[in-house]
């Protein structure tokens, strides 16, 4: 957060929102949010699928209406003003949208005549973004050849090649190892040192929203928190204690009576809470329960565990097996007609 | 990691040129060229194309001619030689035009979609895409001519070639239409059986359109397809049954309109 006290970027927000809402027919997808993302920040919407994150990020980019509030990008509109918003952002959505029969460096080359870069700069430019995210030696293959990873990579260096003030991010490392994702992150972290550029994605993982400089988590269609990953992680206080008894329903009641902790969650067979200071407890917490205990752990706090204090439910990394992408795609087409 | 090294590169300034809200050829021009593009890396579309034309020629154009009774000295073959030419223009058109129910929902339309270029201009630029591989594959059924008896002259060539061009524009226009309105991908497979089949066969593109009944009459002035079958036959057989600037006229009045219409359902969204 050094960034914001810098007296050079501390000026308007880049994007401001107000009361953002949006329903479809008796679903409230996005339910009043607010909130302000300042040049240079990375900004994470994290919360779990059907939380409303696709649909606030549909709206920031003018792709679909809000119902109320507003929301400005650099200062425009982005009902009033969309033609003004398209031209300063540049988006990587959920599900891959390059051309897969045209080669990377053609997929490059229309996105600059869409959005008029000076033809003198395309040569460079081009060249420029593909060294950045390691494609330059793809350049003249097509893109039905490329791997989830590097189509995901060509889709960044696309939403970068305008020198956009906003990159939107939907869900930018879903379905990608852990090693691409890494070196996606670092080619973003990368255009934001260079560009000062400005990030907006939103996730379900949490390792991946810890890249973010402040987190909004939203559920059902509203933000229940925001804050910086380290400021958020203090909300839980102390440590996670973890267990799983013979009788989760019995340790839970036992937990409650005899050591005074009220707030025992009881999630995928079991047992989670906070305490204070968790090694120390341990051993008072085996003594006191009559259940066997079969298995015990003490952890620092993650986002999963604000998320579940928050909610009082598990954010799971719904880590798309082919099944399940393809159900939510049948659901998404279920409403093309928003 | 060449992360530096090619990020340096770009450098330059990152206003993008504000676009005109009319019109912006040079996305139309992209969009145009990309159908294209993809039209010559699929070449599976044309040898369907194709084959279902000449299926439809020679199986029937033989295969009805001993009970066709000819007009104005034409068999059959020749006579529906047009027809089939009109048959690959909708078929192709159509399939086109659809195609961006997809294409702007999970593909690269939606890339497009947030760029900043008016919707006329992707309409337009999708409508001359889709035209322009329509009358691609008209016009390898056109080298089957002297195959199917009919003789072409250069001039009735071009003419045939420009109207080929028309009706596609008309016929992708009415997709574009049904393409922005349609809710979901299950109506794909009815549009061909609801739009498609009904335009081709009511069309006259199989059948003489002298002396029909009355309601059938009317489904032929109704069809924007027949004046592209009755245009398309006039330049190629030399046989009008009504002005072809009639033709003309009905068939650029009819696309104009359809993208009026696309472009309104398509501003009106989100």
């Amino acid at each position: 957060m050094a960034r914001l006290s810098d007296p050079a970027i501390a000026e308007e927000p880049v994007i401001q929102v107000e009361e953002l809402k949006r329903t479809f027919g008796a679903i409230t997808a996005v339910d009043g949010v607010s909130f302000e993302v300042q040049a240079g920040e990375i900004f994470g919407f994290l919360g779990p699928n059907g939380a409303g994150k696709t649909t606030t990020i549909k709206m920031l980019c003018t792709l679909l209406r809000p119902t109320s509030g507003r929301a400005l990008i650099d200062g425009h509109d982005v009902v009033s003003e969309a033609a003004a918003v398209r031209a300063g952002i540049g988006i990587v959505f959920q599900d891959n949208t390059l051309d897969e029969y045209l080669t990377a460096e053609q997929n490059l080359r229309y996105h600059a005549m869409i959005y008029h870069i000076p033809r003198s700069e395309w040569r460079d430019r081009i060249q420029g973004m593909l060294e950045l995210v390691d494609l330059a030696d793809r350049r003249s293959d097509i893109v039905r050849t490329f791997s989830g990873g590097m189509k995901r990579r060509l889709e960044i260096a696309r939403a970068l090649l305008h020198l956009p003030r906003v990159l939107f991010l939907d869900e930018p490392t879903v379905g990608l190892d852990p090693q691409t994702r890494h070196y996606v992150w670092e080619y973003l972290r990368e255009m934001r040192r260079l560009q000062n550029i400005t990030i907006f994605l939103t996730t379900h993982y949490m390792d991946e929203a810890e890249n973010a400089d402040r987190i909004a988590i939203i559920d059902y269609g509203q933000i229940v928190a925001l804050d910086t990953p380290a400021a958020l992680k203090r909300m839980v206080g102390g440590d996670i204690v973890t267990l799983v008894t013979a009788d989760d329903q019995r340790a839970r009641a036992e937990i409650s009576d005899r050591l005074g902790i009220e707030r025992v969650a009881h999630v995928d067979g079991h047992l989670t809470f906070e305490v204070a200071d968790g090694e120390s407890f341990v051993p008072r917490l085996l003594a006191s329960l009559s259940v066997p205990v079969r298995t015990v752990s003490v952890r620092c706090p993650g986002l999963d565990d604000v998320f579940l204090r928050l909610t009082g439910k598990a954010i799971r990394d719904e880590d798309a097996g082919s099944a399940d992408r393809l159900k939510s795609r049948m659901r998404e087409k279920g409403r093309i007609r928003r | 990691m060449s992360v530096s090294a090619g990020a340096r590169r770009i450098s330059g300034n990152a206003r993008v040129v504000a676009a005109s809200r009319i019109l912006d050829p040079q996305a139309v021009w992209m969009i145009w060229q990309r159908d294209l593009v993809r039209f010559r890396r699929q070449p599976t579309r044309l040898y369907g194309s194709i084959v279902r034309s000449v299926v439809w020629l020679f199986a029937l154009g033989l295969g009805l001619r001993q009970s066709f009774v000819p007009v104005s000295g034409m068999n059959y073959t020749q006579f529906i030689f047009p027809g089939v030419i009109s048959m690959a223009l909708i078929f192709a058109s159509l399939q086109s035009a659809i195609s961006v129910i997809w294409d702007r929902e999970f593909g690269f339309l939606k890339e497009v979609m947030v760029a900043p270029i008016p919707r006329s201009s992707l309409l337009l630029g999708k409508a001359l895409g889709g035209a322009s591989t329509a009358t691609l594959q008209g016009i390898v059924v056109l080298l089957f001519a002297p195959l199917a008896g009919v003789p072409l002259t250069p001039v009735s060539v071009l003419e045939g070639v420009a109207l080929m061009f028309l009706t596609s524009i008309a016929m992708t226009s009415l997709g574009l239409v049904i393409a922005v309105r349609m809710t979901d991908f299950e109506g794909f497979g009815s549009i061909q059986n609801m739009v498609v089949m009904p335009m081709f066969l009511l069309s006259g593109a199989m059948f003489p359109t002298q002396g029909l009944p009355v309601w059938l009459t009317a489904f032929l002035l109704a069809n924007p397809l027949s004046y592209g079958v009755s245009a398309v036959r006039g330049v190629l057989l030399d046989y009008y049954t009504r002005p072809l600037l009639l033709d003309v006229a009905v068939l650029s009045v009819f696309s104009l309109a359809m993208l009026s219409i696309a472009l309104w359902l398509l501003e009106r969204e989100g």
